[in-house]
């Protein structure tokens, strides 16, 4: 294959890639504005989403699109349930301060990982696409699948933004953001909106895995990644902004496809990586809000 | 007699808020200054930008003759400007004792022995009458003496410039006359700068009256002059709460 | 805390290093490599406990200078055939400046951005690690040969993979740490460093350069868990990237956490404790990192003071 379409196939990948980050990081970055809480179990909502779709497309017999359109509503409910339970036991209790919660999700994060090992095991397992067709480019054929991940992602995406700038629960939303304490005073059930918010975010990302696991397969490890690259996209897109959280999506998402096309997916890690705790030290207050006090 | 402290133009602006606005100030060695005017005057922070604690828009210090701009906050006290909070700011978790060694143990220049500091301590504790209570916990002190141990520490700076923001708030009567003598002692070694919104205090204790309105210096003068100040008392009947 | 019975502080701690001591007459063989590794490991704790503890400052990325420790020394003996002292030496100062370079940067942020900032360079460390696969081994590791971990002088020598030995070598390292901390708490130099934990605006406002006094906690801390680390190499004669993974950043606050931060005890009975319960539960579960995760949480939750801390509270108010 030439380098033009060489560049293309990677370009693609990158955008898939990109669209799922970007539903990732919007759930990481909204339970850290709003709540101004990091969720270090963020990764492992994304792992469960993508084992529980496992299990519920394999549980459903028929057509494979069957199985996956229930694992698409299911497996996010059932994410969004748990988040909500871990949220009023735990971080309710901590009173939401910043460093016993991060200690706290790295709990979760634990205990999360050691169920989905006990219980589903360490095999990397297969969830078949909904549909398998694909689309024929004069250089070579690409997966429809992923087309429509990215069309799928961009939907959620302008639906989410929709409810936020349009609707009274984007408003609500808002308010707690902007200054919970005043908020509360306006008769804004802070605490409701904080359980709210945090099974949003964990079931935007199970909804994310839930997307990708059919062509990258179910494993108890899989959040790793999608952390650390949340992580990087919410540094860098700046918080509470869902355009910077999607345009640094986009941006890490394709650089990563196509660097990793070229160099080592280590070396690409490591790059960014400092990068990114570059421009934490040296911006701070632009990139990370008000979080660093 | 060279000035202690001297600062020409200095302001500081919040967004569109002209907090201290292009301030000449000139302040004596010896001498017990108050600084008095309506609230947001602008006096918390024009010490705030002496002490270093916020840096000025535009403007210079100079304190004993040398410029301190660009200094920050922890080289300015090291130099002798000391600044006791306005809101009590105590290490409350650590006993009496420590609040004060901490200041202490810093001003030592001989430094090693430990006898030096705990005898510091002790002076700086019993010069403010705390020294019966070292060795509780400072946040357990009632608040008369939590504003007592704010003094002692900055007293145990051994300062040139020992600033005083709004010592005598929420102070019960009988305790503000121990505080009076208490300044009085320290003027003795100390240039103080007081803000204070208790006039009988003021009145008592300062040998000169500055006062500020909407960030610039509206009268200076001795305490009878001011009192008799037709633009002093329009701000502050005419424009105070 | 200058004033309060230095004598019976001292007293408490020589008797743990008694203690330790007469157990490598008492404990079965078993369990002499075990509480050499517990000692080792601890010293990595009270390195932790430095920085959390005593300043405050939450590092989730302590794993860097625990590995650089461990690499330092590790490589320095496969690679360019250092001997045993000078190997220990090199992983101390691989630290040193690690935490140097990190301090600097690092302490430009506070709170939350600094754990962030903290764990993303320990990501970038064992990345490299696994990017230089043909010099680290990699994720598989490497053993450092036996031979090699001897020491010589002249005639007589001291064999580091001889149980006892290695009991001793890992005791001696501790007590010195420990000691050392002990000392630290003490000073002057202790009293600053928890006045920047309660109020650093405040501290500033005495005339102490809180950045300065930060930044050499941070080498402080980064030293003592390089020669943990260090130690780790030479005594159990193994480098391998897990132990510069996040999960190595993590271990540590948790043991500090359970056995109290800023207790100078603290570390080794939460080291100890955390073994201890792996052990009894191994026989039912092999599922440790559950343990590990609802140890986290519930610590948190009801216990955040952690043992000892609890125990100043309510009964010693004079532990150091």
């Amino acid at each position: 294959m030439h380098f033009g379409p060489h560049l293309l196939l990677a370009a693609l990948e990158g955008l898939v890639t990109s669209a799922v980050l970007a539903l990732t990081a919007l759930g990481l970055s909204l339970v850290f504005g709003v709540m101004r809480v990091v969720n270090v179990a963020h990764g492992e909502f994304f792992m469960l989403g993508a084992v529980l779709a496992w299990a519920i497309s394999t549980a459903i017999s028929g057509h494979p699109a069957l199985g996956f359109l229930a694992a698409l509503v299911i497996a996010p409910l059932i994410v969004g349930a748990i988040a909500l339970v871990a949220e009023r036991l735990v971080l309710r209790r901590l009173n939401y301060n910043p460093e016993a919660t991060i200690v706290a999700t790295i709990g979760m994060l634990y205990i999360i990982q050691q169920l989905a090992l006990t219980f589903y095991g360490p095999e990397a397992r297969p969830v078949e696409p909904p549909f398998s067709y694909r689309i024929l480019l004069p250089w070579f054929g690409y997966s429809g699948y992923k087309l429509s991940i990215i069309a799928a992602s961009a939907l959620l995406l302008i639906v989410t933004w929709l409810v936020l700038t349009r609707t009274r629960i984007g408003l609500i939303m808002r308010a707690t953001q902007y200054d919970s304490e005043t908020a509360q005073a306006f008769g804004i059930p802070v605490d409701r909106v904080y359980g709210g918010v945090f099974a949003l975010g964990a079931m935007l990302a199970a909804i994310a895995a839930v997307l990708i696991v059919p062509i990258s397969q179910a494993h108890y490890l899989m959040g790793q990644d999608p952390l650390l690259l949340s992580f990087i996209v919410v540094i860098i897109g700046g918080l509470g902004s869902l355009r910077g959280t999607v345009v640094a999506a986009v941006l890490i998402g394709l650089s990563d496809g196509i660097i990793s096309m070229f160099f080592s997916p280590t070396l690409a890690k490591i790059i960014a990586t400092l990068l990114v705790a570059m421009v934490l030290v040296f911006r701070p207050q632009g990139l990370f809000g008000t979080a660093s006090r | 007699m060279t000035p202690l402290l001297v600062t020409k133009g200095l302001s500081r602006h919040f967004g569109g808020l002209r907090a201290v606005d292009s301030v000449d100030f000139t302040l004596m060695p010896g001498e017990i200054r108050a600084v008095i005017g309506p609230n947001g005057a602008g006096k918390t922070t024009f010490v705030s930008l002496v002490s270093g604690r916020i840096q000025p828009s535009s403007g210079a210090i100079v304190f004993d003759g040398a410029d301190i701009t660009s200094q920050p906050a922890y080289v300015r006290v090291r130099q002798g400007i000391a600044y006791t909070f306005q809101i009590t700011s105590v290490f409350a978790n650590l006993s009496a004792y420590d609040n004060v060694a901490l200041p202490v143990q810093r001003t030592l220049s001989d430094g090693r022995s430990k006898g030096a500091v705990k005898a510091g301590v002790m002076t700086a504790l019993e010069r403010t009458g705390l020294a019966d209570r070292a060795h509780m916990p400072a946040g357990q002190l009632s608040y008369g003496h939590q504003r007592l141990l704010e003094v002692a520490m900055g007293l145990a700076l051994k300062p040139r410039l020992l600033i005083l923001d709004e010592p005598t708030q929420g102070l019960a009567d009988s305790e503000i006359d121990n505080f009076i003598a208490l300044v009085r002692e320290i003027a003795r070694s100390a240039t103080v700068l007081l803000i204070e919104h208790n006039m009988p205090v003021v009145m008592q204790l300062a040998d000169r009256i500055t006062v500020f309105n909407a960030g610039k210096i509206l009268a200076e003068g001795t305490p009878e002059a001011i009192r008799e100040n037709a633009a002093v008392q329009e701000a502050y009947l005419g424009t105070a709460p | 805390m200058n004033e309060a019975s230095p004598a019976r502080a001292y007293a408490l701690h020589l008797g743990v290093i008694a203690l330790l001591f007469a157990l490598s007459f008492v404990l079965p063989e078993y369990y002499h490599g075990l509480l050499a590794r517990i000692m080792v490991l601890a010293v990595f704790a009270m390195g932790y406990n430095m920085l959390f503890g005593y300043v405050g400052l939450l590092s989730l990325g302590h794993a860097m200078f625990f590995g650089a420790g461990l690499y330092g020394a590790g490589l320095a003996i496969i690679q360019l055939g250092w001997g045993v002292p000078l190997a220990f030496l090199g992983g101390v100062a691989c630290g040193a400046l690690l935490a140097l370079v990190i301090g600097l940067l690092a302490l430009r942020t506070t709170g939350v951005a600094f754990m962030i900032v903290t764990m993303m360079f320990a990501q970038v460390f064992y990345l490299l690690i696994l990017y230089f696969a043909a010099w680290t081994g990699g994720d598989q590791g490497q053993v450092v040969p036996q031979p090699a971990r001897v020491l010589n002088f002249g005639a007589t020598s001291l064999d580091l993979t001889n149980p006892t030995v290695r009991y001793m070598t890992a005791l001696v390292l501790f007590s010195l740490v420990l000691l050392v901390m002990l000392a630290i708490v003490r000073s002057r130099y202790g009293r600053v460093l928890v006045a920047i934990r309660e109020n650093e605006e405040r501290t500033k406002m005495l005339g102490y350069d809180t950045f300065s006094n930060k930044l050499m906690a941070v080498v402080v801390s980064g030293t003592i868990c390089a020669a943990s680390g260090a130690a780790y190499a030479l005594l159990f004669g193994y480098v391998g990237s897990s132990f510069a993974s996040v999960q190595y950043s993590i271990l540590p606050l948790l043991w500090v956490l359970l056995g109290g931060a800023a207790t100078t005890l603290g570390p080794l009975i939460g080291t100890v404790f955390m073994y201890y319960v792996i052990d009894v539960t191994s026989g039912y579960t092999s599922a440790y990192l559950l343990i590990v995760g609802i140890a986290l949480i519930l610590l948190v939750l009801f216990f955040p003071k952690g043992i000892l801390g609890s125990i100043r509270q309510r009964w010693l108010g004079w532990l150091p």
